[in-house]
């Protein structure tokens, strides 16, 4: 965990979580694995508090536990890990995708899910069937049953997932994920059944959530809730699976690049390929199974209507283009194409690290830094001629790139004592170390964002706190019908230079928070690609 | 360093191979960078559109509700005297939504927090059936200590045996026990007061007579 990424999730679970389990959180984080003692000992909490946040980090996944190192007697560890708190940034991404895959019942179902941590099936139909019967009209509710096959298709394409089975913390059975024997690896291990929905009787409606006037009703429909609570599905408890998201997420943006770089024709044929693999392709796969243009040719939409001829002259396009998205394989079946994964991931990177150098240097120090990309070790003089930049520009330029750490000066000596007047010295560019760093800035940038976003919410908190005031007594008011007059008095409480830092506050809150998501999707491509260049481990 | 003198920087190479020439060197640095340098490139203005907007609105209402779950937790749990017996004293319910129950098996036992009032959880354990027994060899002996000190303890120490040894579920540890069970019987009052956060120690002094019930 390097300090800006314990910095961000430490600032992540303040937001959500509160203040105790931040402070939990990072600790754990910074020190490793830890058992209770010690994590009280050394955050000074008190036990109850410390009890219930780390309940709250396991409940939403961001802590795993396991018997102790010293052997089954010792007591249970404790260890955080920052990959999933730092998706707590992605969640407003996750949930907008379920809702354009599977509609608002799909939506709601994963954001009750990202909000809970884990749920039994049972528990969130009918949470998510009495919220979208809130939304309703008066006197229509949501039924259970498509509530339930709602969830069962988000678990067949694996967006869902159960959580793994805890082997009981006094056996030394290590063939559980949840122990943390190899180090905390937050993809979890399918497992037979992980898939599996859990046969379940759960019959009945939505329920409409009544007014607080209502509190005696509500309290009685709230018990008759818990008692009639068994529907032949305890302890099978499911959970986002973030990985499939990822994939999803991965697809899209190899699809989006290739309607950028080439037109939409060839993105399309690039989903269908892509779509087509989706079952037969690991996570990890370097690139998709081979698939034949017959294939393809059956499998293309029939409203593009794309002639055979045709898409092979598109496959042949895709196969030669320099961003390499699509490879040949071999030519039975009219020709063998796979997606290439990986490389598409590395060019992605490689496309926004440029991005970045042009942004912040300019576009002729992004041209040196392409140049570099492309020749891998120039001397100073090559790149002035191959950059076509004037010797002094070019020097500075380079000289600005080096100390930001963008280029790297790689050293070749011609005698074995490194005499600096005979040594050559190359300038080079690394795309994978490069990726990190840029991927820590990153982390950084969203902690500053999200700084100021608390700072502006505290310096304007009594603004803030006077208008929810005055907003509350506005909808009471309105509520128990009041006159206009009323109303408008209520509303000149807040005087108009006040509203209009208001509006200045609102405004620059969601530009902060608008900021956070757009970054992150730069986090996303960037932790994929460096992901996809680690070595599996065996 | 060879060369050194005369304010003349010196190197051990020939820089020229570098491509940079003594004169082309940038200014020497005073101090650290400023906080906030200002950029030649201003940054790219945001995207907008309804996608983003939609992330933006779900993103904010994702962080409004989860700080209102129980998963939050508030640093101020442990609160007075004074706003403890109010807490107690509203209506269950109430104090229900705050509430959030783990399902016990997936997690450690370790976790599990105290209960104020003897729950039966499902599962005994030997260990704590065994505490128990040695408990009230031990509790005998603190009874006869504490019957010395004669303000009504006795009469508390009572209800603790009773209670160790019919309630095996309990894990907890023992001094934490006996301190909650000490504050619970600290007041004379009956469950069913119902009084809305005045000020406690006042009104008990003039309720004594009326309400108080043994």
């Amino acid at each position: 965990m390097t300090a800006q990424e314990v910095r961000l999730c430490g600032l992540l679970l303040r937001e959500h979580f509160g203040e105790v389990v931040e402070k939990v959180g990072t600790h754990l984080l910074r020190s490793g694995a830890q058992n209770l003692r010690t994590i009280i000992h050394e955050t000074g909490i008190s036990l109850d508090l410390v009890k219930k946040s780390l309940c709250v980090l396991v409940q939403h996944g961001a802590c795993v536990f396991s018997s102790g190192r010293k052997g089954p007697g010792s007591p249970t560890e404790y260890q955080a890990s920052s990959d999933r708190i730092l998706r707590i940034l992605r969640y407003p991404r996750y949930i907008y995708t379920a809702k354009t895959l599977y509609g608002d019942t799909g939506e709601i179902i994963i954001e009750e899910l990202l909000q809970r941590g884990h749920m039994t099936m049972s528990s969130n139909v009918k949470t998510v069937a009495d919220r979208l019967t809130q939304n309703m009209e008066e006197g229509r509710s949501m039924d259970y049953s498509e509530v339930s096959s709602a969830f069962s298709n988000l678990v067949e394409t694996h967006f869902l997932q159960r959580c793994p089975p805890l082997a009981g913390l006094g056996t030394t059975d290590a063939s559980t994920p949840a122990t943390p024997a190899t180090p905390a690896n937050p993809t979890t291990p399918s497992f037979p059944d992980c898939y599996k929905v859990p046969h379940m009787t759960l019959i009945g409606r939505g329920k409409r959530q009544l007014s607080s006037e209502d509190g005696e009703e509500q309290r009685n429909a709230k018990k008759a809730k818990l008692d009639s609570d068994t529907h032949g599905d305890e302890g099978i408890y499911w959970q986002v699976n973030f990985e499939r998201f990822h994939l999803h997420f991965r697809d899209q943006a190899i699809i989006s690049a290739v309607a950028n770089k080439l037109d939409q024709t060839s993105s399309e044929i690039v989903r269908t390929m892509l779509r087509m693999s989706e079952v037969t392709t690991s996570p990890t796969a370097t690139c998709t199974k081979p698939l034949s243009a017959n294939e393809i040719f059956r499998s293309l939409p029939s409203s593009y209507n794309i002639p055979r001829p045709i898409l092979d002259q598109y496959l042949t396009l895709l196969v030669d283009d320099p961003m390499e998205f699509v490879g040949k394989a071999g030519e039975s079946g009219g020709g063998m194409y796979v997606v290439n994964l990986h490389r598409a991931l590395a060019n992605l990177a490689r496309a926004t690290l440029e991005s970045v150098v042009q942004e912040r240097f300019g576009s002729r120090s992004a041209r040196i830094f392409r140049l570099l990309l492309r020749k891998r070790h120039l001397e100073q003089k090559q790149v002035e001629d191959f950059a076509m930049i004037p010797a002094k520009e070019a020097k500075d330029m380079l000289y600005t790139l080096l100390s930001q750490n963008l280029v790297q000066l790689q050293e070749i000596p011609k005698t074995p004592d490194y005499a600096p007047s005979r040594t050559f010295y190359l300038y080079t560019v690394n795309q994978l170390p490069t990726a990190r760093m840029l991927l820590q800035n990153c982390y950084k940038t969203v902690a500053n964002l999200i700084e100021r976003r608390l700072y502006e919410t505290k310096e304007s908190k009594r603004l803030l706190e006077k208008s929810q005031r005055i907003e509350a007594i506005l909808a009471s008011l309105q509520a128990s019908g009041a006159e206009p007059e009323q109303l408008t008095e209520v509303e000149e409480m807040i005087t108009a230079p006040e509203k209009q830092q208001l509006e200045a506050l609102r405004l620059h809150i969601n530009k902060l928070d608008s900021a956070e998501n757009q970054v992150d999707e730069t986090i996303f491509l960037l932790e994929s690609y460096v992901n996809s260049t680690a070595t599996p481990a065996s | 360093m060879a060369g050194k003198g005369r304010g003349v920087a010196a190197f051990t190479f020939n820089i020229e191979a570098l491509g940079i020439g003594r004169g082309s060197m940038p200014e020497a640095r005073v101090g650290p960078s400023p906080l906030f340098p200002s950029t030649d490139f201003k940054p790219v203005p945001l995207k907008v559109g309804e996608d983003e907007d939609y992330m933006l609105a779900l993103k904010q209402e994702m962080r409004g509700t989860m700080q209102r779950l129980p998963h939050n937790i508030k640093p101020q749990s442990n609160r007075a005297e004074v706003e403890r017996y109010t807490e107690r004293y509203l209506k269950q319910s109430q104090m229900d939504d705050g509430e959030w129950t783990p399902d016990w098996k997936l997690f450690p036992k370790e976790l599990m927090p105290q209960k104020k009032k003897p729950r039966a959880k499902a599962g005994t354990k030997k260990k704590t059936v065994k505490l128990s027994r040695k408990d009230t060899d031990d509790m005998l002996s603190k009874l006869d200590a504490l019957a010395k000190k004669g303000d009504g303890n006795p009469e508390k120490s009572d209800d603790e045996t009773e209670k160790k040894p019919g309630d095996e579920d309990e894990e907890e540890i023992e001094g934490e026990e006996y301190d909650e069970e000490d504050i619970e019987e600290e007041n004379d009052y009956i469950e069913s007061y119902f009084d809305n956060g005045e000020d406690f120690a006042a009104d008990s002094d003039d309720n004594m007579d009326g309400e108080a019930t043994y």
